[in-house]
């Protein structure tokens, strides 16, 4: 499946956060973020609940907002300027635990909708791209159906192709597989590894899918406490971990 | 060891027939049977004179109290003056502007509400913007060779329909914005939403339409002159649009979170999250509520008549005191609530039918 050795991430940098910082109150979730991704890398943040990932990837679509520090995005610093805000979200895709479709329109119009009313694009081109990524995510019998009929591992294939028609430069998946039953998370998995193996979409993933880690990352990022603990290339990381929180973390994971 | 799958089997037949059917649900047990016997006897005992005299032992047409012999209702009360409950104290040469108006507006409800007729985008837009036009050059005149009736003038089911179809139609959107506005960020906004909202609740009904007809005129310089019937729309409007504010707000906040949260992720922003994403599901959700409140205003447009406007109750109870009629009152509240039962009861049924053809599949709730 894997294809890191022939997969090369450009130089160019499309998210840089620099010392970024957030409180819930006075509660501090985020200290002191650094990250770089290259253009077309692909990352899977992992830890334990509460250590902040899911925060730290809804700040770079501004779900959330951060307090201090810089975020940065293909270029564009990210800033409480409501054009700026939107700009960026039109180059980040989204992919959430819940999948968050639409529950009264049909898959298609789920799709369609961001591609005619963001960018305007005529109803028929929409669809017919849409349509496109449907069957990229295997499900364009689908189509006419309405959320509420399809089985879970359905609807995340679906807000995954939702997230595609927009053309992203960013895919940001949160934990996509942890609301699904076993036997569905193997169809979500496939797909999103077919879009790692296309290659040049950058990648941002949180989950607990160990095995999904060590096939298609560029590079694990492992937190906890609101912080990045360690990072390194996914062979390194599980067979070497340096920190003792990742040690134990990972030794808790296999166990079971 | 080997499973064999099991056969797949039709369900056990539920009912066994009408005897089958009366044994289970009426007469299962003893005090079962007691409760049925009883409630029987009542049933007879109260609606079969009832029957006898609204039906059986009724009078429907006359030009006096003579033609009522048979000692039942008296209907002749209701069809004698039907004209007037109708259309009020409108010139009778001009009745047909009022049922022109009427007809055109049930042909496009009727349209809208039909499925699957084509180009109800245009007929919604005909309604919200080009009927009212219409209906007022229809209704109050001045203009095509038509000869103004002053609202006075204006009364009866007519009247009625005039005040609760304008109130639903206006009340509706000003109730979205509030409810949008008091779950805004913005301070001014909320705040503003929220004194609007409690204040217009706080107050009954009437003290509006007093205040409406009798203190406006008071404030205002003695030139500047409302018509009676549009500062009683004006206070009907802002009441009800903050009830309806209130019961949207409701389904608003039944949305998930998630859902507000995909919309941004794509790049909508607020106005079209909200009418794309939020707002169908919301006022979907708060139908049997805004359904309420509709037929609350409808009902509450008969307060009109202590400002004295001759909606189709005042009508009726005027005609109560005519003394060549006298004693027929039975007859003209029972006729006044049977009008607003159709009406409301039509629109109960709506929603219902509403609910269903909007229903998606299993709601992920």
């Amino acid at each position: 499946m894997s294809t890191q050795e022939t997969h090369e991430a450009s130089d160019q940098l499309m998210i840089e956060l620099k010392e970024m910082n957030k409180w819930y109150g006075d509660f501090h979730v985020l200290k002191n973020i650094n990250l770089q991704v290259k253009k077309g890398e692909r990352i899977v943040i992992c830890g334990p609940s509460g250590s902040g990932k899911s925060t730290m990837i809804r700040c770079i679509n501004r779900l959330e907002e951060h307090q201090k520090g810089d975020i940065i995005v293909n270029g564009m610093e990210l800033t409480n300027d409501l054009k700026n805000i939107e700009t960026i979200r039109k180059d980040v895709g989204m992919v959430f635990q819940h999948f968050n479709l639409f529950p009264h329109l049909t898959v298609l119009e789920n799709c369609c909708l961001a591609p005619i009313w963001v960018r305007k694009e005529p109803r028929k081109q929409a669809e017919a791209a849409a349509m496109k990524y449907l069957e990229r995510v295997k499900i364009p019998e689908q189509a006419l159906k309405f959320p509420g009929q399809l089985s879970g591992g359905q609807q995340q294939r679906v807000a995954i192709a939702r997230s595609l028609c927009m053309n992203p430069d960013v895919m940001l998946f949160d934990e996509p597989t942890s609301a699904l039953d076993p036997e569905m998370i193997k169809e979500v998995l496939d797909v999103m590894i077919e879009l790692a193996d296309e290659g040049g979409m950058t990648m941002l993933c949180v989950t607990h899918e160990m095995g999904f880690a060590k096939t298609v990352a560029d590079r694990v990022i492992f937190m906890d406490a609101g912080q990045i603990i360690e990072e390194n290339e996914p062979h390194e990381f599980f067979n070497n971990p340096q920190h003792e929180r990742t040690q134990l973390f990972l030794s808790q994971i296999i166990q079971h | 060891m080997k499973y064999d799958l099991e056969p797949t089997l039709p369900a056990p037949p539920s009912t066994t027939g009408v005897l089958g059917w009366l044994k289970r649900n009426l007469f299962s047990n003893a005090t079962n049977s007691i409760a049925t016997l009883i409630i029987g006897y009542f049933l007879v005992t109260l609606l079969g004179p009832a029957l006898q005299w609204t039906f059986i032992d009724s009078d429907w047409f006359g030009d006096s109290p003579a033609a009522c012999t048979s000692g039942g209702a008296c209907w002749a009360f209701i069809t004698y003056r039907m004209d007037q409950f109708m259309y009020g104290f409108y010139p009778d040469t001009e009745y047909w502007r009022i049922n022109t108006t009427f007809l055109i507006f049930a042909v496009a409800i009727v349209w809208l509400v039909v499925d699957k007729t084509p180009y109800k985008g245009y007929v919604s837009v005909f309604v919200l913007f080009i009927y009212p036009i219409i209906a007022f050059y229809l209704l109050y005149g001045g203009s095509f060779g038509l000869e103004v009736v002053e609202t006075h003038k204006w009364g009866g089911l007519s009247l009625t329909l005039v005040l609760a179809v304008i109130g639903i139609v206006a009340a509706m959107p000003f109730g979205i914005l509030l409810a949008l506005g008091r779950r805004s960020n913005m301070p001014i906004v909320k705040s503003f939403s929220v004194i609007y909202i409690e204040f217009w609740r706080g107050i009954p009904l009437i003290t509006v339409l007093f205040m409406a007809s009798v203190m406006l005129p008071l404030f205002v310089p003695e030139e500047i002159t409302f018509d009676k019937l549009l500062r009683a729309l004006i206070g009907i409007i802002l009441f009800q649009s903050a009830y309806m504010a209130e019961v949207i707000r409701g389904g608003l906040q039944a949305i998930p979170k998630g859902q507000y949260e995909a919309a941004d992720a794509l790049g909508l922003g607020y106005w079209k999250s909200m009418s794309l994403i939020i707002l169908p599901q919301a006022l979907k959700l708060m139908i049997p509520g805004i359904v309420n409140t509709f037929i609350a205003l409808f009902k509450d447009t008969s307060l009109v008549l202590i400002i004295g406007l001759f909606d189709i109750l005042a009508i009726v109870q005027a005609a109560n005191s005519d003394s060549a009629w006298l004693g027929f009152s039975t007859e003209g509240y029972i006729f006044v609530a049977f009008v607003f039962w159709v009406f409301c009861f039509g629109m109960s049924r709506y929603s219902q039918n509403l609910e269903k053809r909007l229903q998606t599949g299993h709601n992920t709730r």
